[in-house]
C-alpha cells in the first residue's frame, strides 16, 4: 500500500467490492484469491466482526464480517456472499462482502482525501475516495483490519 | 534465501559443522568408553578432517590450524602409535570443545580464548612429539602414550618395509572421474613396487558393463613409509574403493598370493575411457554402497561381531539432505490429502454407497494408502535424539569443572525417534535440567563419601517411547529433593502460607513455581533467576510433561513425556452447544453417563461430580468457551480428563461423536491465540473443528476449589496457594 505521491505516471490497479448500498476497493496486490461463502466455523471469545474459520485448503482462514467491522449492520451470508482473501502483513484474512463489482486501474492523483466530517471508525479505514463515473469508491486500507491488540483488548 | 551462493555453501559448511562435531563427541566418547573399534577412530578422524577441509576453502586460519593438530594427533591414534587413553581423550574431548567454539565463532564471530587454544594445541603435539622421539617430554605423565605397538605389526625401526596393498574401485571413483592408473602412480612414488591385477572377475565381452568395475589390483609395495602415507594417496577415494593395507610379514614379495590370471598389461586406461562415456546407465552393485572402506582395525575388529559396540554403521548410511521447508510443504500436501480423502469417504456415504460396494472397497484402499504415505512423511522429520544427546557431555563437563563434582553421564536409547520440531525444543529444557541434577541434585565429593555413595556421581539420561509418546528421564543419584528446605523457601518467597499442609508431592511440585530457586547462594550455573517455572512451561509449549519422583538419600528422576510429533494428534470428536469440537485424547482417562443427582452445586458457579468415591470440578465445555451462556441442564456426556501436574476436571460435553486422528493447524498463523483453544483442525466436510486446551480449562476450574500449583499467570497461584491455609 505504499503509495508513491510524486510521480504522475504511478497507477494501480484496485478490486472494487459491494456491501449493502455502498462501494469499496482494496489494492490488487493485496488480494490472493476470492471464493464463495461456506460456513465458518465459530470462536470463542471472537470480537462481533469475526464470523469464525474456514479451510482454505489446509490453512486456517479467519473470516471477517466486513459490513460490521466497518460499523455497518452485519451481513447474513449466503451462497451467492463472497470471500476476498487478502494478504495483511504476514497474515490471511478473509474479508466477507456482497459482492466483488470491479477491476479499477486509477492514477494516484485521482485519489480525493476522506473528509474529516467522517467518523473514526470509517477514518480508521478508509484512506481515501475515489469518483467513477457516478459511483464514489472508498479506498480500503487493510492494516487494522484484524488488529491483534485490539482484538486482545476487546 | 540468500542470493550470495557463497553465503549458501558457507552456511551449508556450518550445518555439516555441527553434524561433524557430534560424530567427533560421540566417537570420543565410544572410545571413552572402551566401545570403539577401528571405524570409531577413523569416523573421528574424518570428522575433524572434514571441518579442517572444509575451513581451509573458507580460510578460517585459525580453525585450520587447530584442526590440523587436532587431526595429526589423531592420525597417530589411528596408526595405533598411540593408544587411547583416559588421560589422552580428556584432551581430545576438551580439544573436540575448543573446535566446536572455533566453529561458533567463525559462524557468529566473537572471539575464542586464544590462550586455551593454543595451550590445548600445545598438549595435543606434546602427545605425538614423544613418539616421533624429538621431545622427550618431561614432568607429566606422558607414560600412557608411549608408542604402542600392539595393534599394528608396525615396527618404524625398520626403515624398509614391504605392504600389501589390495585395491579394488567402485564403479563410483571411475564415475567421478578417477583414474585407477593415475592413482597407481602416485603410490609408485612412495617407493618399489609391483602390481598385479586380478581380472578374474572380468564377464564375458558380451556381458561386461562398459561402466563396471571388474578390476582388482595387488600392489606390493616395499617403500619407507606409514600406513597413513599410502591411505593418503587414496585419500580422496576412499569411499568409492574397497582399499586394504597390511604390512606384510616379511620383506618377501607375496608371489604365491597373486591370481594365475594375472593380466598386468590390460588395457586400464580403454575400460576406464569407456566408463567414463557411458556414465548414465550405471547401477552401481548394492554392497559397494554399504561397504564404503574397510581398513584392517576395522575389517578385525568386524570378524568379532560386538552386540554393544556403537552404531557406527548406522552414521554413515545412506543420506540426503532436505531443504526442511520441502518437507513442511509435503508434510502439509499430504495433510490436505488425507482430508481430501475422508471428504470423499463421506460424499460416498452421503451418495448411498456402502462399504462393501465397489467404490467403498477401492476407498477403503486409498484411506490405507492415504494413511501410509501419511506415516512416511512424518517419518522424514523424525529424527534420532542422539542430536540433543550430544550435546549433554560436554555441558556435564563444564558444570562439573564450575562446581568441582565428579560427574559421570549415562545417556540411554540415543536413537529414540522423535519429530524434528520437538528434538529442535528439546535442547533448552534438558540443558537446565542436566545444570540442576548436577548443581542441586548431586551432592559434592565430600558429602558423598561421608554418605557412603561412590565420588563420581551419575546422571542418566534416557530415552524411550512409552504409549505413542516420547518419554525422556534426568535422573541423578544425589541427595533428593530437601523438601524441608523446599518448603522453608516456598514460605519465605510467599509461595504458600506457613502452615499449609502439603504432601511430599505437593512439596516437590513447588520447584516448578514462577521465581522459586532452592540454591543456597545464587550460582553461576543454574541461579539466573530462570528456574523449573521455565523448563516446565516450555515442556508444556510442546503438549508435554513433567513429573518429579525424588527419595530422599538416593536421588531424583524428573520424567517428561512428550508427543512424538507436534503435527497430528489424536483426538475425541465431541459437540458442545452445536459446535465441533476435538478432545485431545492423550489427556482423556475415561468418558462415563453421569448419572442423575450425582452432579452437585458448590458456591455459586461450581459444580462437583462424585466420581468413583472423590469430588472432582466440572467445567460445561459450552459455556466455558462462551458458545452458550448458561451451563445446560442436559444429559450430556462427562469426559475426564487430567491436565499438567495431575490436576483432574469433568469436561461435560452434548455427545462424543467418534475418536480420529487430526493434523494440527495453527490459529496463530492467520489470527491469535484463543484461551481455551489449543489449536483447530480440518474435518471431513471440510469444515473447521477446533482443539480443547485441556490444560487451560483444568487449571480454571481447579484454581477455584484446589491448591494446585498454577505454573500462571503467577498472581492466581499465589493467591491459590495461599488459600491453602
Amino acid at each position: 500500500m505504499a503509495e508513491v505521491k510524486t510521480a504522475d505516471t504511478v497507477s494501480h490497479e484496485l478490486i472494487a467490492f459491494r456491501v449493502g448500498a455502498q462501494e469499496f476497493c482494496v489494492n490488487i496486490m493485496s488480494v490472493c484469491e476470492i471464493r464463495g461463502w461456506t460456513e465458518a466455523t465459530v470462536l470463542p471469545q471472537a470480537p462481533n466482526y469475526v464470523r469464525g474459520v474456514i479451510n482454505l485448503r489446509g490453512a486456517v482462514l479467519p473470516i471477517v464480517d466486513f459490513a460490521m467491522r466497518i460499523g455497518l449492520p452485519s451481513t447474513e451470508p449466503t451462497a451467492r456472499h463472497v470471500v476476498i482473501v487478502t494478504q495483511i502483513n504476514h497474515q490471511q484474512v478473509g474479508l466477507l462482502v456482497d459482492a466483488v463489482s470491479d477491476i479499477l486501474t486509477i492514477n494516484d492523483e485521482s485519489i480525493q482525501p476522506t473528509p474529516d466530517i467522517a467518523s473514526e471508525l470509517v477514518k480508521e479505514f478508509v484512506q481515501g475516495l475515489l469518483p467513477v463515473d457516478s459511483r464514489m469508491i472508498s479506498l480500503i486500507s487493510l492494516a487494522n483490519i484484524l488488529q491483534t491488540e485490539e482484538v486482545l483488548a476487546a | 534465501m540468500t542470493t550470495d551462493p557463497m553465503a549458501a555453501i558457507r552456511a551449508t559448511f556450518f550445518v555439516e559443522c555441527e553434524e561433524q562435531l557430534g560424530e567427533l563427541e560421540s566417537g570420543l566418547m565410544a572410545m571413552e568408553a572402551g566401545a570403539a573399534d577401528g571405524e570409531t577412530v577413523n569416523a573421528v578422524f574424518r570428522a575433524v578432517h572434514s571441518i579442517k577441509g572444509g575451513a581451509g576453502a573458507f580460510a578460517l586460519d585459525e580453525l585450520v590450524r587447530f584442526a590440523h593438530v587436532f587431526e595429526t594427533t589423531l592420525d597417530a591414534v589411528r596408526a595405533g602409535r598411540l593408544q587411547a587413553a583416559p588421560a589422552l581423550l580428556s584432551i581430545m574431548l576438551r580439544a573436540a570443545d575448543a573446535l566446536a567454539d572455533l566453529v561458533r565463532v567463525a559462524r557468529d564471530g566473537g572471539t575464542v580464548d586464544a590462550e586455551r587454544i593454543k595451550g590445548l594445541a600445545g598438549e595435543l603435539t606434546a602427545l605425538i612429539n614423544p613418539v616421533a622421539g624429538a621431545v622427550p617430554d618431561a614432568g607429566t605423565d606422558m607414560d600412557d602414550f608411549d608408542f604402542e605397538p600392539v595393534m599394528i605389526a608396525e615396527t618404524p625401526a625398520e626403515t624398509k618395509r614391504v605392504w600389501n596393498i589390495q585395491f579394488k574401485p567402485h564403479a563410483e571413483l571411475y564415475a567421478k572421474g578417477n583414474e585407477a592408473g593415475l592413482l597407481l602412480r602416485e603410490l609408485g612414488r612412495l617407493g618399489e613396487m609391483t602390481v598385479q591385477v586380478d581380472s578374474s572377475q572380468l564377464p564375458d565381452l558380451a556381458d561386461l558393463d562398459p561402466e563396471g568395475a571388474y578390476l582388482v589390483w595387488k600392489i606390493c609395495l616395499t617403500a619407507d613409509c606409514e600406513e597413513s602415507a599410502i591411505r593418503d594417496v587414496f585419500d580422496f577415494v576412499e569411499d568409492e574403493c574397497e582399499l586394504e593395507v597390511a604390512g606384510a610379514a616379511g620383506a618377501e614379495a607375496p608371489a604365491e598370493e597373486a591370481p594365475p590370471a594375472a593380466v598386468p598389461a590390460f588395457d586400464v586406461m580403454a575400460l576406464i575411457g569407456n566408463a567414463q562415456e557411458a556414465l548414465r546407465q550405471e547401477q552401481p552393485p548394492p554392497a559397494t554402497v554399504a561397504v564404503a572402506q574397510t581398513p584392517l582395525p576395522a575389517a578385525l575388529a568386524a570378524a568379532i561381531p560386538a552386540a554393544d559396540a556403537p552404531p557406527a554403521g548406522e552414521a554413515m548410511g545412506a543420506t540426503i539432505r532436505v531443504d526442511l521447508d520441502r518437507v513442511d510443504r509435503l508434510i502439509d500436501l499430504v495433510g490436505e490429502l488425507v482430508i481430501n480423502e475422508a471428504m470423499l469417504y463421506q460424499r460416498s456415504i452421503e451418495a448411498g454407497l456402502t462399504r462393501a460396494s465397489a467404490v467403498g472397497i477401492a476407498l477403503e484402499e486409498l484411506e490405507r494408502l492415504t494413511h501410509e504415505i501419511q506415516d512416511g512423511v512424518m517419518a522424514i522429520r523424525a529424527q534420532p535424539v542422539r542430536s540433543v544427546f550430544q550435546r549433554m557431555p560436554r555441558l556435564v563437563r563444564q558444570v562439573a569443572a564450575q562446581t568441582g563434582k565428579q560427574v559421570r553421564l549415562v545417556t540411554e536409547g540415543e536413537g529414540t525417534e522423535v519429530d524434528k520440531t520437538v528434538i529442535e525444543r528439546l535442547a533448552d529444557p534438558l540443558t537446565h535440567m542436566i545444570r540442576n541434577a548436577i548443581d542441586h541434585g548431586l551432592e559434592t565429593t565430600e558429602q558423598r563419601i561421608a554418605a557412603g555413595k561412590p565420588a563420581e556421581g551419575t546422571v542418566r539420561l534416557h530415552a524411550l517411547h512409552r504409549s505413542g509418546r516420547i518419554v525422556i528421564e534426568v535422573a541423578d543419584d544425589g541427595g533428593g529433593i530437601n523438601r524441608a528446605r523446599v518448603r522453608d523457601k516456598a514460605i519465605q518467597n510467599g509461595l504458600i502460607a506457613a502452615d499449609a499442609q502439603l504432601s511430599d508431592e505437593e512439596t516437590d511440585n513447588l520447584i516448578f513455581l514462577p521465581g522459586f530457586s532452592t540454591a543456597d547462594k545464587i550460582s553461576d550455573i543454574s541461579g539466573r533467576g530462570v528456574g523449573m517455572d521455565v523448563v516446565r512451561r516450555s515442556v508444556q509449549a510442546l503438549g508435554g510433561r513433567i513429573v518429579i519422583a525424588s527419595r530422599p538419600g538416593l536421588g531424583s528422576t524428573f520424567t517428561l513425556s512428550l508427543p512424538l510429533t507436534l503435527a497430528v494428534l489424536d483426538g475425541m470428536v465431541v459437540t458442545a452447544a452445536g459446535h465441533t469440537l476435538i478432545i485431545p485424547l492423550g489427556t482423556i482417562l475415561e468418558t462415563l453417563q453421569p448419572r442423575e443427582g450425582s452432579m452437585h452445586a458448590l458456591g455459586t458457579d461450581l459444580k462437583l461430580i462424585l466420581m468413583r468415591g472423590s469430588y472432582v470440578p466440572l467445567a460445561d465445555v459450552g459455556a466455558a468457551l462462551g458458545f452458550r451462556s448458561q451451563p445446560e441442564e442436559s444429559d450430556g456426556v462427562a469426559v475426564l480428563v487430567e491436565g499438567e501436574g495431575g490436576a483432574r476436571t469433568v469436561l461435560l460435553v452434548d455427545a462424543i461423536l467418534g475418536q480420529r486422528q487430526v493434523v494440527i493447524k495453527s490459529l496463530e498463523a492467520n489470527y491469535r491465540a484463543v484461551p481455551g483453544i489449543a489449536g483447530a483442525t480440518v474435518m471431513g466436510d471440510g469444515r473447521v473443528a477446533l482443539i480443547v486446551d485441556v490444560d487451560v480449562m483444568v487449571n480454571q476450574t481447579n484454581s477455584a476449589v484446589r491448591a494446585m500449583p498454577m505454573p500462571e499467570p503467577p498472581a492466581v497461584s499465589e493467591r491459590t496457594l495461599a488459600g491453602v491455609s
